[in-house]
C-alpha cells in the first residue's frame, strides 16, 4: 500500500471499527483517537518522506500513482503530492486529532458522530492526494455531504435551516463546478489527443480561449464558495453558528480551504488564459470580500458569527493573493490557508469551550471569563492576537508574505487594491480586541459563571496541539515557505 | 385467415375494443372495472397481434407468440393489481379510485 | 571587532519571558521577582559593556563602524528577505542602554511596587517580553525586522495597560492604545511596502547609504501629488512612529495608557516604547535628510513642535498626577522630534541629530524617575489624584528629594541633565527655524510650570485625610529611585557629540550661553509662577482658570481630540459603514440566497396541484400527451 493512498484507507478501516466494535463513548473516541493518532502520525511522517523524496525527485507531483478506475470516460483513480497536498494534508491531520480532543464528552449519539466525521476526512484527504479531476470531484463530495448530518443532528439553534442552507448552497456550487470540469474535460482533447480527466495530460493541452472564458469563472465560482466569496458566504456564518463545536473546527480550518486550494490547482492552473482575462473582476469581488468580512465581524453579537465573518475576510485574502500570479503572493495564500485553519481552528475550539460551560455564545452576555478560566483565558488572547496578526504567530508570516507578494505586482490597479486590503489590518484589529476585551476581561459578567469548572486535559491537548504549529511557523517560517516556494515554478509557467 | 373478412374490419373491431377499454379505464370508479378496461385493452393488443401475423405475415409466429406473452403478461398483472386492491380494501374499506389519493406530492 | 555576543542581550529577557510565561503558575512571587531582576541585570551590565567597548574602539579613522549580525528568516523575493540580526551603531548601543537600564530599575521597582500582587509572575512575563521586544526593535537590522518588534512592543504594551484586566477602563484603555497604533502601523507597513517596492531592499544599512539615496532618487520618477514616491514612503512610515511616539495627532492613546501599573508607565510609556517613533526616524535619518530635499523631515520637524506645545499646554490643566507626566512625556518627545526635523546632516550641523539622541537619553532617565516616584507616591496615598496630595515631603523624603530632582532637571534647571540637552535643542532649533525655536521656548516654560505645579501640589500644602499616614517606600523601591536621580544630574555631563552623530563623526559641541541663558530663565520664571500659584493652598488657580474660561474647558478637555476620535469611529466607521455592510449582509446578500430557496418553494408550491394522486389524471394526462406527440410527428411527417 503506498503511502498516499493511505490516507484514504486509514479513515475508512476506523469507520468501520467504529461501526462493528464501538459500543459506547468510552470505546468509539478511544478507536477515534487512536485512527486520527495514526493519521496524525502518518502525516508528519509525509512531511518527512516528502522532503527526503524532493531532495532527488524534480517532478511535479511525487509519490504518484495510477490505477483506471473507469475506462470508458478514461476515469483514473491517479494520486500524487507536492508541498501544497503535503502541508494542507498535515493541517487536516492536526485539525482532526484536535476536534476528537474537543469531542471527547459529546453525548448524543457519539458512535454515529465519530464515524460522520471520519467518514468525511476520508473525503478531504482524498482531494488532497488526487490528481485527476473526476476523482477529486467525488472526494469533493465525500467531504461535503456528511456536513448535512453532521449539522443537523448535532447542531445548536436552528440547526435544521442552516444546515439546509449550508448543503443548498455547497450543492449549487458542486453543479456549477461540475458543469465547469465537464467543460475542461470535453476540452481536454483540443491538441487530438483522448479525452482525458488527469491534471498534468490537461496541461500539457491548449484548451481553446473561449472555451477557457466560458468554464474558468464557472469552476472558479464552483469552488470558491466553498472558499467564502462574496457575495456567496452567506452559507457560512448560519452554518458555523449551528455546528456543533468539532464540526465548526474542521468546517473553517479544512474544508473552506478546499475552496483555495481547488482555485488553484484546476481552475487557474488548467485554464491560465481564463484566469488571466477574469483576473480583475474576482480580485475586486475577492478584496471587497476582505474588507466587508472585517467590518461585517465588527457588528456581530454572537461569537461564532464574528468568527464566521472573520473567515470570510481572511479566505477572501486567500483567494485575493492567489489571484496575484506571483510566486510570493502564492506562499503567502498558502500560508494564510495554513494559519487560517489552524487558528479558526482554535478559536471555535474556545468557543465551544466557553459555549459549553455558559450555555451562551452572546458578546454582551459573557465578561470577565479569564478570571474564571485562566487556562481558556490565556490562549483566548493569544489566538486573538495571533489571529489579528501579531509576530511570532503564523498569522503575521501569512499576511506580510501575502501582502510583500501582491505589492510586488507591476499593475498599478493591483497596487492600490493591495493598499485598500491591508487596511484591513486594523479592522481586524478592532473585532477582535473587542471580542477579546469584552468576554475574557472586564468584570464577571454573571455571578452564576464563578465556579465554572476548568479546562479539562482533554481540552488543553486539543488547543495546544493547535498551538504548537501555530508558533512554529510564527518563529521559524523560512522551511515552510521555501518547500512550498518550490512547488510553485509550474503553476508560474503556465500562467505566464 | 378468415374468408370475407377483410383486416380492415377486424382492425375496426379491435379499435373500438381498444378505445372502450381506455374510456373505461378513465371514467370507471370502482378499481375493479378499471382492472377490466386494461384487460379489454391489453385483449385488442393482443387480438391485433395475433391479426397482423396471420394477414401479413403468413409464414412468421412472432404475431402469435407475442399474444401468448401478453395473456401471461395480463394474468400476472391482474394477480398483482387485485393483490394490491385486496389490501387496500383492508386499509381504507374501499375500492374506489378517488380514494386512493393519499400517494400524492 | 565581534560585537556578536549582543545577540544575547535581547535574548534573556526572551527566556525569561518563556520560562515565567509558561510556569506562572509553578514560580513562587519570590523567585519570578528575582529572576527578572538577575536577568535584566545581566542584560544591562552586557550592555554598559557593550558601550563601553563600542565607543571606546568602535571608531576607524575617526568614524563609527557599524557592526552587522544576522540571520535570514523569511524569504519573500530574489532581493526582499526579512533578516533577523543585530546591527550595532552609535545609537543602537545608545538605546540598548537605555532600555536595559531603565527596565533593569523597573524590575526592581517592581519587586515592592506589584508585592502581594495576584499576577505577580505574569507581571514580571510581561515585563521580561516587553524588554525583549524593544531591544529587538532597537537593535533591527531592517524595517521589517524593526515592524516585527514594532508590533511586539504594541503588544506587550496592550497586555501590560491592560494588566489589571478585571478593571474595564483599563481594558478599555489598553484596546484603545493597540488600535490606535495599530492604525498608525498601517502606514508604517505601507511606507515599508512602497519602499521596499522602489528600493528592492528592507536593509537600514542600503537605504541610508549613498547608494541607497540614488535608488531613491531614481524612485523619484515616479511620483504622487507631486512628492515622490520615496518620500511618500518616508511620510508613511513616520506615520507609524507618530502612533508610537503619541504625536498629534494619534497621541490620545496615551493619556489612557495610564491605567497601567505605575512602573509599566514608567518603562513603556515614558522611557522606551514611546520613544520608538524618534529612534525610528534617527535610524532612517539620512533618508529623511536627502530626498526630496527633506521634505519628510519638515513634517517631522512641524509636528514635533505642534504636539510638544500642544501636550504642554494640556499638561497644565490636567489633575491626575499620571496625566499630566503623560503629556509631559508626549511634549518632551515632541521636543525631540522637532529636534531631529531641524537637524542637518554633517559635522557641526547635525546638532539636532545629536541634540534628539542625547534629550532622548537624559528624559529616559528623569522621566522614568517622575514616574517611578508618581508610583512611590500613589503606593502611600492610594489615588492619582493631586486633591488627594499635599504634604507628603515630611513622611517621604527621599521620594522628595528624587522627583524634585527630577523636575529640575525636566524644567532645564541649569546644572541638571536636563538643561544641557535642551539647550542644545534649542540651539539647533534657533539655527535653522526661528517659528520652532520660539515655540520651544515657549514649551520649555510651560513645562517647568506644570511640573512644579505637580511638585508643590503633592509635597506642599497642607495634609489630606489620609486612611493611614503615608511612610516612605521600601528599599527596593527608593533604589532605583536614587540611581535615576543619580543620572538626572549627571547624564547631562555625557560629551554625547562624541558618541552619537548624524554621520558618525564626533564633534564638540559647546554650550551657547546665551540662548542657554534665555531658556533657563524662562523655565525658572515658570517654577517661580507655580511656586506663587501653588506653594500654599490658594484661591489663585481656580480663578485664573475661570479667567479663561471656555479656553480652559477646551484644554481641560483635551481639545475635544477623544470626542472627535469616538465620533468618527462609533458614528461613522461604526455606525455608518459597518452597520450598512452587516444590514446588506443579512438583507440583500443572504436576503438573495433566501429568495432563491424562497422562489423554488413557491413554484414548486403552485405546479404541485398537477400531481392530483389520481390514477385516471395520470393515464389521460399520458394519452394526451402521446396523442399530441403524434399530431407533431405526423404533421413533420406530412410536410
Amino acid at each position: 500500500m503506498d503511502i498516499l493512498s493511505l490516507f484514504v484507507i486509514v479513515p475508512i478501516l476506523i469507520v468501520l471499527a467504529l461501526t462493528f466494535f464501538a459500543k459506547d463513548l468510552k470505546q468509539a473516541r478511544l478507536i477515534s483517537v487512536v485512527g486520527m493518532g495514526i493519521q496524525f502520525a502518518m502525516s508528519i511522517n509525509l512531511i518527512f518522506a516528502y522532503l527526503k523524496e524532493r531532495a532527488t525527485n524534480t517532478d511535479i507531483m511525487v509519490f504518484t500513482k495510477d490505477v483506471v478506475w473507469f475506462e470508458t470516460f478514461n476515469i483514473h483513480y491517479s494520486i500524487g503530492v507536492d508541498a501544497i497536498s503535503v502541508v494542507m494534508i498535515a493541517l487536516t491531520a492536526v485539525v482532526l486529532l484536535a476536534g476528537v480532543f474537543i469531542s471527547w464528552k459529546i453525548d448524543d449519539l457519539p458512535k454515529e458522530f465519530f464515524i460522520s466525521l471520519i467518514a468525511l476526512s476520508s473525503g478531504v484527504f482524498g482531494f488532497f492526494i488526487s490528481t485527476d479531476l473526476f476523482t477529486m470531484f467525488v472526494f469533493y463530495e465525500i467531504a461535503v455531504i456528511p456536513m448535512y448530518l453532521l449539522i443537523g443532528i448535532w447542531g445548536s439553534g436552528p440547526r435544521e435551516d442552516s444546515a439546509m442552507k449550508l448543503t443548498l448552497m455547497l450543492m449549487g456550487a458542486s453543479a456549477v463546478l461540475s458543469v465547469g470540469i465537464l467543460g475542461i474535460y470535453f476540452n481536454s482533447n483540443a491538441d487530438g489527443g483522448p479525452l482525458t480527466f488527469n491534471i498534468f495530460e490537461i496541461a500539457q493541452v491548449n484548451i481553446p480561449v473561449a472555451a477557457q472564458n466560458i468554464f474558468y469563472p464557472l469552476t472558479f465560482i464552483g469552488f470558491a464558495v466553498i472558499g467564502a466569496l462574496f457575495p456567496f458566504h452567506t452559507w457560512s456564518p448560519s452554518g458555523h453558528a449551528s455546528a456543533p463545536t468539532a464540526v465548526s473546527m474542521l468546517h473553517a480550518g479544512v474544508l473552506m480551504k478546499l475552496g483555495g486550494y481547488g482555485v488553484f490547482r484546476i481552475a487557474m492552473y488548467l485554464l491560465p488564459e481564463g484566469a488571466l482575462n477574469w483576473a480583475d473582476f474576482f480580485l475586486i469581488l475577492s478584496a471587497f470580500g476582505v474588507i466587508y468580512g472585517a467590518f461585517g465581524a465588527v457588528m456581530q453579537k454572537d461569537l461564532k458569527y464574528v468568527n464566521a465573518y472573520a473567515s470570510v475576510s481572511h479566505l477572501s485574502l486567500v483567494l485575493f493573493a492567489l489571484l496575484m500570479f506571483n510566486k510570493t503572493a502564492w506562499t503567502g495564500a498558502i500560508l494564510q490557508s495554513l494559519s487560517h485553519g489552524l487558528l479558526t481552528a482554535m478559536f471555535f475550539a474556545l468557543i465551544g469551550m466557553v459555549y459549553g460551560r455558559t450555555h451562551t455564545r452572546e458578546l454582551s452576555k459573557l465578561g470577565g471569563i479569564m478570571k474564571v478560566l485562566p487556562f481558556i483565558g490565556a490562549i483566548y488572547v493569544i489566538t486573538g492576537l495571533a489571529y489579528l496578526g501579531l509576530p511570532g504567530f503564523s498569522g503575521f508570516v501569512a499576511e506580510m508574505t501575502v501582502f510583500v507578494g501582491a505589492f510586488q505586482h507591476p499593475d498599478m490597479f493591483r497596487r492600490v487594491l493591495t493598499i485598500v486590503v491591508v487596511s484591513s489590518i486594523v479592522v481586524t484589529a478592532v473585532y477582535i480586541l473587542r471580542m477579546v476585551g469584552k468576554i475574557m476581561m472586564g468584570p464577571l459578567s454573571n455571578e452564576e459563571y464563578k465556579d465554572l469548572p476548568k479546562a479539562t486535559w482533554f481540552e488543553k491537548a486539543g488547543l495546544i496541539l493547535l498551538l504548537i504549529p501555530v508558533i512554529l511557523i510564527g518563529v521559524l517560517p523560512l522551511g515552510l515557505s521555501e518547500m512550498i516556494k518550490d512547488s510553485l515554478q509550474p503553476f508560474l509557467e503556465r500562467l505566464l | 385467415m378468415i374468408a370475407g373478412i377483410s383486416i380492415y374490419e377486424i382492425l375496426t373491431l379491435t379499435s373500438i375494443l381498444f378505445f372502450i377499454g381506455v374510456y373505461g379505464f378513465f371514467t370507471r370508479v370502482n378499481l375493479i372495472t378499471v382492472l377490466l378496461s386494461i384487460e379489454l385493452i391489453l385483449n385488442a393488443s393482443a387480438v391485433n397481434f395475433v391479426l397482423i401475423n396471420t394477414y401479413l405475415f403468413p409464414d412468421l409466429l412472432q404475431g402469435a407468440v407475442f399474444s401468448i406473452f401478453i395473456i401471461a403478461l395480463a394474468a400476472a398483472e391482474t394477480a398483482l393489481a387485485i393483490a394490491i386492491i385486496i389490501n387496500l380494501y383492508k386499509i381504507i374499506y374501499s375500492v374506489e379510485v378517488k380514494d386512493t389519493e393519499v400517494m400524492k406530492y | 571587532m565581534d560585537f556578536s555576543y549582543t545577540i544575547l542581550i535581547p535574548l534573556i529577557p526572551l527566556a525569561l519571558f518563556v520560562v515565567l510565561g509558561i510556569f506562572s503558575k509553578k514560580i513562587p512571587a519570590s523567585i519570578s521577582g528575582w529572576l527578572g531582576s538577575l536577568g535584566l541585570g545581566t542584560s544591562f551590565a552586557l550592555s554598559l559593556y557593550t558601550a563601553y567597548h563600542y565607543f571606546m574602539d568602535g571608531k576607524l579613522e575617526g568614524v563609527y563602524q557599524t557592526f552587522i549580525y544576522k540571520q535570514t528568516w523569511l524569504v519573500f523575493t530574489d532581493k526582499l528577505h526579512i533578516d533577523l540580526g543585530v546591527l550595532i551603531d552609535p545609537i543602537s548601543v545608545m538605546m540598548m542602554v537605555v532600555v536595559t537600564s531603565i527596565s533593569f530599575m523597573v524590575h526592581l521597582y517592581s519587586r515592592g511596587y506589584m508585592h502581594g500582587d495576584d499576577g505577580y509572575t505574569r507581571f514580571f512575563s510581561y515585563l521580561a517580553l516587553f524588554s525583549f521586544s524593544m531591544l529587538g526593535l532597537v537593535l533591527a537590522t531592517n524595517l521589517f525586522q524593526m515592524y516585527i518588534f514594532w508590533e511586539l512592543v504594541g503588544a506587550s504594551s496592550y497586555l501590560l495597560i491592560g494588566y489589571y484586566y478585571t478593571k474595564p477602563s483599563a481594558v478599555a484603555a489598553a484596546k484603545k492604545a493597540f488600535i490606535v497604533t495599530r492604525f498608525a502601523d498601517l502606514g508604517f507597513l505601507l511606507g515599508i511596502l512602497l519602499i521596499s517596492y522602489y528600493t528592492g531592499t528592507f536593509n537600514f544599512q542600503d537605504l541610508t547609504s549613498e547608494e541607497g539615496l540614488l535608488i531613491a532618487g531614481w524612485g523619484a520618477s515616479a511620483s504622487f501629488m507631486g512628492l515622490s514616491v520615496f518620500t511618500w514612503g518616508l511620510v508613511l512610515i513616520f506615520m507609524g512612529g507618530v502612533g508610537k511616539s503619541a504625536m498629534l495627532p494619534f497621541h490620545i492613546w496615551l493619556p489612557d495608557a495610564m491605567e497601567g501599573p505605575t512602573p509599566v508607565s514608567a518603562l513603556i510609556h515614558a522611557a522606551t516604547m514611546v520613544v520608538a517613533g524618534v529612534y525610528l526616524v534617527a535610524r532612517l535619518f539620512p533618508a529623511y535628510y536627502f530626498v526630496d530635499e527633506g521634505f519628510a523631515l519638515q513634517v517631522v520637524a512641524y509636528i514635533g513642535a505642534l504636539s510638544s506645545l500642544v501636550a504642554a499646554l494640556i499638561a497644565i490643566t490636567q489633575t491626575d498626577i499620571k496625566r499630566v507626566l503623560a503629556f509631559s512625556t508626549m511634549s518632551q518627545i515632541g521636543y525631540m522630534m522637532l529636534a531631529l526635523g531641524v537637524s542637518k546632516y554633517e559635522g557641526h550641523d547635525g546638532l539636532g541629530y545629536m541634540a534628539s539622541m542625547f534629550h532622548l537619553f537624559t528624559h529616559a532617565m528623569f522621566k522614568a524617575l517622575l514616574f517611578l516616584g508618581a508610583g512611590s507616591v500613589i503606593h502611600a496615598v492610594h489615588s492619582n489624584y493631586m486633591k488627594d496630595m499635599g504634604g507628603l515631603r515630611k513622611y517621604m523624603p527621599i521620594t522628595h528629594i528624587t522627583f524634585l530632582i527630577a523636575s529640575l532637571s525636566i524644567a532645564g534647571f541649569p546644572g541638571f541633565a536636563g538643561f544641557f540637552s535642551k539647550d542644545e535643542i534649542l540651539v539647533a532649533a534657533f539655527e535653522s527655524n526661528k517659528l520652532i525655536y520660539f515655540s520651544s521656548v515657549l514649551v520649555a516654560g510651560l513645562t517647568a510650570f506644570y511640573m512644579f505645579r505637580l511638585y508643590f501640589n503633592i509635597f506642599w500644602g497642607e495634609d489630606r485625610k489620609y486612611k493611614h499616614t503615608p511612610h516612605e517606600s521600601p528599599l527596593t523601591m527608593t533604589i532605583p529611585l536614587i540611581f535615576l536621580a543619580f543620572m538626572s544630574v549627571f547624564a547631562g555631563y555625557i560629551p554625547f557629540s562624541q558618541f552619537v552623530t548624524a554621520d558618525l563623526t564626533p564633534f564638540e559641541a559647546h554650550l551657547n550661553i546665551p540662548l542657554a541663558a534665555i531658556a533657563s530663565s524662562v523655565g525658572i520664571i515658570g517654577i517661580i509662577i507655580a511656586f506663587i500659584l501653588y506653594k500654599k493652598p490658594s484661591d489663585l488657580p481656580e480663578r485664573f482658570a475661570n479667567a479663561f474660561g471656555f479656553i480652559y474647558k477646551w484644554i481641560y478637555n483635551k481639545l475635544y481630540f477623544d470626542e472627535l476620535y469616538i465620533f468618527v469611529t462609533k458614528k461613522i466607521l461604526f455606525g455608518v459603514v459597518a452597520f450598512s455592510a452587516s444590514w446588506f449582509d443579512k438583507y440583500i446578500v443572504d436576503g438573495s440566497m433566501i429568495g432563491i430557496g424562497n422562489v423554488t418553494v413557491s413554484v414548486s408550491n403552485k405546479i404541485k396541484g398537477m400531481q392530483s394522486g389520481k390514477l385516471q389524471d395520470y393515464a389521460m394526462s399520458f394519452v394526451g400527451g402521446i396523442v399530441v406527440i403524434a399530431m407533431i410527428v405526423f404533421y413533420i411527417w406530412i410536410n
